[in-house]
C-alpha cells in the first residue's frame, strides 16, 4: 500500500464552491512526487488537506490515507508520518523563539528527548542541513538569520523526527538562485539518505525537474495530466502542460542563445 | 555614442553608521540598450535603484541624468523621463482608488492634466480594456495588476523605466506575457529599461547589457551575450550554474 493515497479529493469553501475537485494520486514510500500548478491551481490546498490542516471554512471530501490514517475523517496530529516546509520561512517560524527551541519542540514531543540528548539532537539536526556554527544558529531568533539559513532551520525542524513523508510547498521560491540550488541539493540528499518520500509543490517546472520523478499538473483544482516529469516535459499532452513547458523553454532558450553567441 | 539617460559615476553609498552598501559603481543606461542589474539579496541592487530614483543621494560619486548631476531643481524633468515599476503588484497599487485614478497619478504629479484619453491609451498599450479604469485593484489578478503598474509608469511617455524584479512574483506563464509586453513597449515607445532581476532567463530575453553586482561592487558588466555567454567572474559563473534548467 502507498504511504500516501489521495482518492477523489475535493475541497470546498462555505459557499460550496469546489476549489479542488476529484484529485487522486499516490506517493509510495521513498518516492518523489510533484504537484505542479500556478496560483489558484489548488496545489497548496491539496497539501493542507493531506496534512489535515485546512483553514476553518474549508471542508475536504473524498479520501486521504496517510500511513494508514484517515486524514479527512480523523485528522488528528500527523505526528511523524508527514511534515511540511513552506515557502516563506519567516512566517513559518515563530519570531519569538530561538531556532534551537523550535527544532527541539517536535524532538521533545515525538521522540521524548530531554536535556543533553535533546541538545545533541538539535545540534545534529542543524548539522544535517549543513548549518555550520550550530551553537550560534541555535541561539538565534529567525530575524537574525538570512533567508537561506531560515529555510534550513525550517527543514531541520521538519526532518528532525524522521517523517516518512516530507511535503515541500514552494520551498525555494523566496530564495536567491544560488541559495535555491543549495536548498534543492540539500532536500535531494536528505530524502535520499533517509529514504523519506517527498511531495514537492511548485509552479516552477525547471525546479521540479531537478528533484522529482513522477508529477501531477494541476489547473483550477483539477489534475490535467500525470506522468514522469521527463516525459511530461519532452511530450506534454494537455494544452495547459504544453503552455507551462513552452513558458519555461522561452527563458531557457534565451539563456541558451547567450551561451552560444 | 548617444548620451546616457541615467548614469552612476563612481557612486558609493553607506547607510548612516554602517559599512558601505555600494562602492565605486559606474553604470550607464543609454537609449535603446536595456540594462540588467543582476545580483542577490544584499548585493546592493535596491540601494543603487534608490540612488537612481533620487530617493537617496550617493555618499560619494554622483548620479547623472542626461549628462549632468541629478539635482533637486531637475527632479521635475527627471520624473517626466524616468518612471518605475516594482516587484509586488499587490502592494504598489492603492486599494482605495479606482484604476483610472491610479494610472493617471503621474500625469497629475507632472502637471500634465489627468486626460482620460491618455489613461485609456496607456491601458490599451498594456493590453487592458478601457473599462478597467472604473474598477479597483482587488478585482485583478497578479499579472493584470502588474500590467496596471506598467500602464501607470508609461502613461506620461517616459524614456526610461526602472523595473525592480517586475516579474518575479508572477507565475511562469504570466511572466512570459509581461516580458513580451515590456519588449513591445520598448520597441513601440522608444522606451529603455533598467531591469533589476535575479532571473537570468528574463535578463537574457530582455536586456542587451548586463551588470553583475556582488557585495556593493560591480564585478562584471558588458553585453549580455558576453557576461552570460562567457562569464569571467567566479560569482557570475556561480549564478549561471545555479539556474535550474529544463532537461534536454
Amino acid at each position: 500500500m502507498s504511504l500516501l493515497s489521495v482518492d477523489g479529493l475535493a475541497v470546498r469553501d462555505r459557499a460550496g464552491t469546489a476549489l479542488v475537485e476529484n484529485v487522486s494520486f499516490e506517493v509510495a514510500a521513498g518516492d518523489r512526487a510533484g504537484l505542479i500548478g500556478e496560483s489558484g491551481s489548488g496545489k497548496s490546498l491539496t497539501a493542507l488537506a493531506v496534512l489535515g490542516l485546512l483553514p476553518p471554512g474549508l471542508t475536504a471530501t473524498g479520501s486521504v490515507r496517510l500511513d494508514g490514517a484517515d486524514m479527512i475523517r480523523a485528522p488528528r496530529g500527523h505526528g511523524t508520518a508527514a511534515t511540511v516546509v513552506f515557502q516563506e520561512p519567516l512566517t513559518a517560524l515563530d519570531p519569538l523563539m530561538t531556532a534551537g527551541r523550535q527544532i527541539a519542540g517536535p524532538l521533545r514531543r515525538l521522540r521524548g528527548l530531554r536535556g543533553a540528548a535533546l541538545r545533541e539532537a538539535v545540534r545534529s539536526a542543524l548539522g544535517e542541513v549543513r548549518l555550520t556554527d550550530t551553537d550560534r544558529i541555535a541561539r538565534s531568533y529567525p530575524h537574525q538569520l538570512s533567508g537561506g539559513q531560515r529555510q534550513r532551520v525550517a527543514i531541520a525542524m521538519a526532518v528532525a523526527c524522521r517523517p516518512r513523508l516530507l511535503i515541500a510547498d514552494e520551498p525555494t521560491t523566496a530564495l536567491d538562485v544560488t541559495v535555491q540550488a543549495e536548498i534543492l541539493d540539500l532536500l535531494d540528499r536528505i530524502v535520499t539518505t533517509h529514504g523519506t518520500a517527498l511531495l514537492f509543490i511548485t509552479h516552477d517546472l525547471p525546479v521540479a525537474a531537478r528533484v522529482i520523478r513522477h508529477t501531477h499538473v494541476l489547473r483550477h483544482g483539477r489534475v490535467v495530466e500525470s506522468g514522469p516529469i521527463t516525459s511530461l516535459i519532452a511530450a506534454p499532452e494537455h494544452p495547459y502542460t504544453r503552455t507551462l513547458v513552452d513558458s519555461a523553454r522561452r527563458f531557457d532558450a534565451a539563456l541558451e542563445r547567450t551561451g552560444r553567441a | 555614442m548617444t548620451e546616457p539617460i541615467l548614469a552612476a559615476v563612481d557612486a558609493g553609498y553607506a547607510y548612516r553608521g554602517g559599512a558601505a552598501a555600494l562602492s565605486g559603481v559606474s553604470l550607464a543606461v543609454s537609449p535603446g540598450r536595456n540594462v540588467a542589474l543582476v545580483g542577490e539579496s544584499g548585493a546592493g541592487k535596491t540601494t543603487l535603484l534608490r540612488l537612481f530614483l533620487g530617493l537617496a543621494r550617493p555618499t560619494s560619486g554622483a548620479i547623472h541624468f542626461d549628462g549632468a548631476p541629478l539635482h533637486r531643481q531637475r527632479m521635475r524633468q527627471y520624473r517626466r523621463a524616468v518612471q518605475a515599476v516594482f516587484q509586488d503588484p499587490y502592494s504598489s497599487l492603492d486599494p482605495r482608488h479606482r484604476i483610472g485614478r491610479i494610472v493617471a497619478e503621474p500625469l497629475r504629479g507632472l502637471g500634465l492634466g489627468a486626460d482620460p484619453a491618455r489613461v485609456t491609451a496607456a491601458l490599451d498599450a498594456v493590453g487592458l480594456p478601457a473599462d478597467t479604469a472604473g474598477r479597483y485593484p482587488h478585482e485583478f489578478s497578479g499579472g493584470q495588476r502588474q500590467r496596471i503598474a506598467i500602464a501607470r509608469a508609461v502613461v506620461g511617455n517616459p524614456r526610461l523605466l526602472l523595473a525592480d524584479e517586475p516579474v518575479s512574483a508572477l507565475d511562469l506563464t504570466t511572466r512570459v506575457r509581461i516580458v513580451d509586453l515590456l519588449a513591445s513597449l520598448c520597441a513601440e515607445r522608444d522606451l529603455t529599461i533598467l531591469l533589476v532581476s535575479h532571473d537570468l532567463g528574463v535578463v537574457a530575453e530582455l536586456c542587451a547589457e548586463t551588470a553583475v553586482l556582488e557585495r556593493g561592487r560591480l564585478v562584471e558588466q558588458g553585453p549580455t551575450s558576453e557576461v552570460l555567454g562567457a562569464p569571467s567572474h567566479p560569482y557570475t559563473r556561480r549564478l549561471l550554474a545555479s539556474v535550474p534548467r529544463l532537461p534536454a
